[in-house]
């Protein structure tokens, strides 16, 4: 697949893709008791902090799943999405000790993590390859497309999919474009020719409502 | 003043859903500290999203579980400390647990050069101090680029397998990286980085094991960072298949 340059003149080379054979997909053997309650996430994580592995492979089962879930979303590409939920992960072992309880849950803080990395690294595949105009716009159409399609039938959980059937399209618009679409508000306001001020305050008011109607609490 | 805060209010927001520009993100950072409701509200939105993340879970391949727990061996865990907000959270974690060394060197020079007057203590203490000194210096420049308000962060893995992060500013004209679960070099190797200047690879420094260093030379029209297996010393242009190839965001 790839050419190693020539000895001693490189000249411009490309990025190395990361080795190893493509994973068998087996079924995935579920655990005697499932995914431990999120109240118990917490009381793993602080025996991970300890810096115990088998507590660290319970935490994994529990939270693998949300992470690589939406970290495909965003990034689409699945090769790309194991290498980030594998960093993803690392980095909770690594700050397991840095959680703080009382700032929320360990799924919400897994997730943003997550999120984070998901978005940071469209955003820099993005600016290497942003010259082009055409290419971006042409992204922003697909995150629209696929992401409308998604949240009418894809996602997993019926809750959701009430509570954004309860927006107004411009908010489950705006919510779904950058969090789904990994956008940034610029970006939405573009994608969707909506004023910036207009995006910032559905974006906000979206949020809300959905905070709302889940009943979450930080 | 009401539109002040009603704007920072949106942002949180924005911030809960990563839709920020980094300026805004690093900006809005910096005031959370200061505004107990924006940390109550990105709290509550993280949460929110954490459900709509939930939504889209998915199991992924059993392969990578393997990998995951084969790559915890090697990392180690960091300290409890107060969580720091922003987009440098885990590298400004990074760069606390470098810095735990560093004061220590730091108090030991400071202690060692009270403890006696032999000339051979005094130089000693001077080296440490130096030493000390050097690192800070290092430091220094590293957490001016992290705190750099258009800092730009970038990741990708080395074939070796070693994960990296480059964060580089324009406006400070400085790149810095990170490598965790970097392999020891072989006996008379040494691994170099390069920045890739208009097809030409510039030596930019070294790494010598995991944590982070300054790259030498102007990031600000390479397109990539580099790395290889060099002898000992470095070489003048790459003579080993790069490693890693990291493009940099224009």
């Amino acid at each position: 697949m790839d050419t190693p340059p020539p000895a001693g003149r490189p000249g411009r080379l490309r990025l190395v893709p990361p080795h190893g054979a493509r994973p068998v997909n087996r079924p995935v053997p579920l655990g005697d008791l499932g995914p431990p309650p999120r109240h118990a996430l917490a009381e793993v994580m602080s025996k991970v902090a300890q810096g115990d592995q088998q507590a660290f492979s319970t935490l994994y089962d529990a939270l693998a799943p949300t992470v690589f879930g939406i970290v495909v979303r965003v990034l689409r590409d699945r090769a790309q999405s194991e290498e980030v939920t594998q960093e993803v992960m690392i980095d909770l072992w690594r700050q397991a000790a840095r959680y703080e309880p009382t700032a929320g849950s360990v799924t919400s803080w897994a997730a943003t993590i997550a999120h984070r990395r998901a978005v940071d690294r469209v955003r820099s595949a993005q600016a290497a390859t942003d010259r082009e105009h055409a290419q971006a716009a042409r992204e922003h159409t697909t995150a629209f497309d696929e992401v409308a399609e998604q949240v009418e039938t894809r996602l997993e959980s019926e809750q959701v999919r009430r509570c954004l059937r309860g927006l107004t399209e411009l908010q489950r618009q705006a919510v779904t474009l950058a969090y789904y679409g990994g956008l940034t508000y610029r970006e939405v306001a573009e994608t969707l020719h909506t004023p910036l001020p207009t995006i910032k305050t559905r974006m906000r008011d979206g949020l809300i409502r959905l905070r709302d109607c889940m009943g979450v609490t930080a | 003043m009401n539109q002040h805060r009603s704007d920072l209010h949106a942002l949180a927001a924005a911030y809960a859903l990563d839709a920020l520009d980094p300026a805004e993100r690093d900006d809005f950072a910096a005031h959370l500290p200061h505004c107990e409701d924006c940390r109550r509200d990105v709290a509550e939105f993280e949460a929110t999203a954490a459900r709509l993340a939930g939504a889209t879970a998915q199991e992924p391949p059993p392969a990578l579980k393997q990998r995951t727990m084969a790559g915890i061996d090697g990392v180690r865990q960091l300290p409890p400390q107060v969580p720091t907000t922003g987009a440098t959270r885990s590298l400004t974690h990074t760069l606390r647990r470098k810095a735990g060394p560093l004061a220590l060197a730091a108090c030991l020079a400071a202690a060692v050069s009270f403890a006696g007057l032999a000339a051979w203590q005094y130089q000693e203490s001077q080296h440490a101090r130096h030493q000390a000194q050097q690192a800070e210096q290092r430091l220094d420049t590293v957490s001016t680029v992290l705190a750099a308000p258009d800092a730009r962060t970038t990741h990708g893995r080395a074939t070796n397998g070693a994960l990296t992060t480059v964060v580089s500013s324009d406006r400070q004209n400085k790149a810095v990286i990170t490598a965790t679960g970097l392999p020891a070099p072989a006996q008379g190797t040494t691994y170099q980085l390069w920045l890739d200047q208009d097809g030409t690879m510039q030596p930019a420094g070294f790494l010598h094991s995991d944590g982070t260093v300054a790259l030498d030379g102007d990031p600000a029209d390479a397109t990539a960072v580099g790395l290889t297996l060099e002898p000992t010393g470095g070489s003048p242009r790459p003579t080993t298949t790069p490693l890693l190839l990291l493009p940099l965001p224009a």
